[in-house]
């Protein structure tokens, strides 16, 4: 989501200002009225405008939107928040309940308090989910555009490649990788986005493959556009919608595949720690203590539902086909309902 | 003066699963400085594959140039790299499209649309070419400029995208421009506005231009020199008065006939050529035309007809002016020859 609001902000700073700043969007509300201005009616909102208020109109999205920024901040605060070093061991008061002395939601095994883990897990697994979504979607848009901008023998290998890439049991790949290279942060977040691209450059070759064929593309190569220009500037603009819903879509999958690396050892390694790690730790005691695990997949739980929720309300927003938010039936609506039935 | 535009003998076509197929076959044309040459035919008779192949964006479409030359200002045009071919496009020469609307990028204002057009050409700062680009709106005439600008091309009607696709191909004032049939999607009293608009430019700019139509109407009003395609040849060519007034191929005779007449009874048939376009795998040996033509000899089904003189601005590919072609002996009388069939 926070790519999509930067994106925002910058097509709106990017707004050219055209001969000068004697134009509409440049002058304030007083000095329009002195200023001659157009007799033309207001601009008619852009897709962003419209967009925003149409995801704004969307519950489950702005929902999801507030969880996500409430997490981001919980954890962008850790340091200042926590009341506890995530590592500090006390074995005298290990596993203590919640509530015990300062510990919000208690201590585990070693004593170490679970909302200062909590909260240290949390911006590793959200910085993991960000960056691989970033990377892949980096390396799937490069080759998907590519692919399906040239076509021919080159679409034909770099499909292949993809398809084999599918082919391999990507969570086996992982450990493998993992295991020989060690599981450093950094190498994580690489393997992850390398084998998760596919998807991102198979959505982007079709988008590709539709929008080549434009009239427009014609019309950009008469005016002596090369290929690099069309398919930057043309093209990529004209794909940004679906790059930016799949790039949101892609956190909540990154973020579930680091919990499952971490969860078999192969992520990242105590003292550091992740959501994941936290629960493979909490499964050992399962059942004399539950709630160790459910903190920390209740977290995986909620970001990667509101991620998918934010993802789902900006394809909403922004497929300008689909002109309105569907109407949820509110409460009242569904006891009318019933109540007809009887 | 050397013809800014010399087509020699341009063979050009797509290559299928049955071999290559070609779609215009030796075509020769050339286009004077400050000219307009018309080129005319039904649907599939080569008209865009030739414009495309001189603006060597035949390649895009699937196809090739097999043989031939096209020289620009003394510039051959089929021996230029296509990097070479992204400094001439929408610098020497430019093209309009048919579909104005989806001629122009949806996610950029026409005002960007333009400047970078200008910008691909000429070392320019972005705000020069904004200033610039608010000029080419002002000159193909749209009114306030300015807010026009900033809008998307959704936001403008047919005619104006049209206005601003001209204004786009404009931008570096090119010394050709193509316009593929520009006015076909827009309504008759923009159409009227648009070629006046364009006869203006031209004259101001003092370019070249290769219009591409099948309107016969839009060709007299436009053209200074017509050629005829058909079936990827060019069957007759010369002035717009010398055709006009004695349309020598079979061929051109029909198409002027199935212009819907002014005068005369309202509710006669619409005359048509009989059949039609053949497919370019099943083009018929000899003239091509002759399945079709009313005035079809022995000789026309086994020889294909040469551009032949048949007056003093007028050149035709049929066999009937084999013997007077030297002569530039008066056209048959076509009335009659139509009262036989």
């Amino acid at each position: 989501m926070n790519e999509a609001i930067t994106q925002e902000q910058l097509a709106a700073a990017a707004e050219p200002s055209w001969g000068g700043g004697s134009e509409g969007a440049a002058v304030s509300k007083s000095q329009s009225s002195v200023l001659p201005t157009s007799k033309l009616p207001q601009r008619p909102p852009g897709l962003w405008r419209t967009g925003m208020s149409k995801f704004r109109r969307n519950p489950y999205a702005v929902a999801g939107l507030i969880v996500l920024l409430l997490f981001i901040g919980l954890t962008a605060l850790a340091p200042y928040i926590a009341p506890y070093d995530p590592a500090r061991i006390d074995l005298l008061l290990a596993d203590a309940p919640p509530g015990t002395g300062n510990h919000l939601l208690g201590t585990d095994e070693l004593g170490r308090d679970i909302w200062s883990r909590l909260l240290y897990s949390g911006r590793v697994s959200l910085s993991v989910g960000f960056a691989v979504a970033f990377v892949s979607v980096l390396i799937g848009t490069l080759v998907g555009s590519i692919s399906g901008y040239f076509g021919g023998w080159i679409d034909v290998i770099l499909m292949r490649f993809v398809d084999v890439m599918n082919a391999v049991p990507l969570l086996f790949l992982n450990i493998l990788i993992l295991a020989i290279f060690g599981s450093k942060f950094s190498y994580m977040i690489l393997v992850l986005a390398f084998t998760s691209w596919m998807g991102v450059a198979r959505l982007v070759r079709g988008t590709f493959l539709q929008l080549r064929e434009m009239q427009y593309v014609e019309a950009a190569r008469a005016i002596g556009v090369s290929n690099t220009g069309i398919i930057v500037r043309h093209l990529l603009r004209n794909a940004t919608v679906p790059i930016i819903v799949t790039a949101t879509l892609m956190v909540g999958g990154a973020i579930l595949s680091e919990s499952a690396l971490s969860y078999l050892g192969l992520g990242i390694q105590a003292p550091a720690t992740s959501w994941g790690l936290m629960l493979s730790n909490a499964q050992e005691f399962m059942l004399i203590d539950p709630l160790q695990a459910l903190y920390p997949g209740l977290c995986i739980l909620m970001v990667v539902l509101a991620v998918n929720f934010v993802g789902d309300g900006i394809r909403d927003a922004l497929d300008p086909r689909k002109q309105r938010v569907v109407e949820r039936r509110g409460w009242r609506a569904w006891s009318r309902f019933l109540r007809s039935k009887t | 003066m050397e013809p800014l535009l010399t087509i020699k003998d341009l063979t050009a076509g797509f290559a299928t699963d049955n071999g290559t197929v070609k779609a215009i076959d030796c075509v020769s044309l050339s286009i004077d400085r400050g000219q307009t040459l018309c080129l005319v035919g039904e649907s599939g008779s080569g008209k865009s594959v030739t414009s495309l192949a001189i603006m060597r964006l035949l390649e895009f479409a699937g196809g090739r140039i097999l043989e031939g030359s096209i020289r620009l200002a003394g510039n051959e045009l089929t021996e230029q790299t296509q990097r070479q071919m992204i400094r001439i496009r929408g610098n020497q020469m430019a093209m309009i499209f048919q579909e104005p609307m989806s001629a122009l990028n949806p996610v950029f204002t026409v005002g960007d649309q333009i400047a970078e057009s200008i910008r691909l050409h000429q070392r320019k700062r972005k705000s020069e070419a904004k200033v610039m680009a608010v000029d080419l709106l002002r000159m193909v005439g749209i009114p306030d400029p300015e807010t026009r600008a900033r809008q998307y091309p959704h936001e403008l009607s047919g005619g104006m995208c049209q206005r601003v696709v001209i204004a786009i191909a404009l931008a570096c004032r090119p010394e050709l421009l193509i316009a593929d049939e520009p006015t076909t999607a827009l309504d008759v009293t923009v159409q009227a506005q648009l070629l006046d608009l364009l006869q203006q430019l031209q004259r101001e700019l003092g370019m070249s231009m290769l219009l591409i139509t099948h309107d016969m109407g839009i060709a007299a009003r436009m053209a200074d020199q017509i050629a005829v395609m058909y079936a990827g040849v060019v069957v007759e060519m010369g002035s717009v008065e010398a055709l006009f007034d004695q349309p020598a191929h079979p061929y051109t005779v029909g198409l002027m006939q199935s212009v819907p007449s002014m005068e005369g009874e309202r509710l006669s048939e619409l005359h048509t050529i009989q059949g039609h376009v053949p497919a370019l795998h099943a083009i018929p040996a000899g003239c091509r035309f002759h399945p079709r033509c009313p005035r079809a000899m022995p000789r026309c089904t086994s020889e294909a007809p040469p551009m032949m003189a048949v007056g003093p601005q007028q050149q035709a590919a049929c066999w009937l002016y084999d013997d007077r072609a030297s002569g530039f002996a008066a056209a048959p009388d076509w009335d009659n020859g139509e009262a036989e069939r």
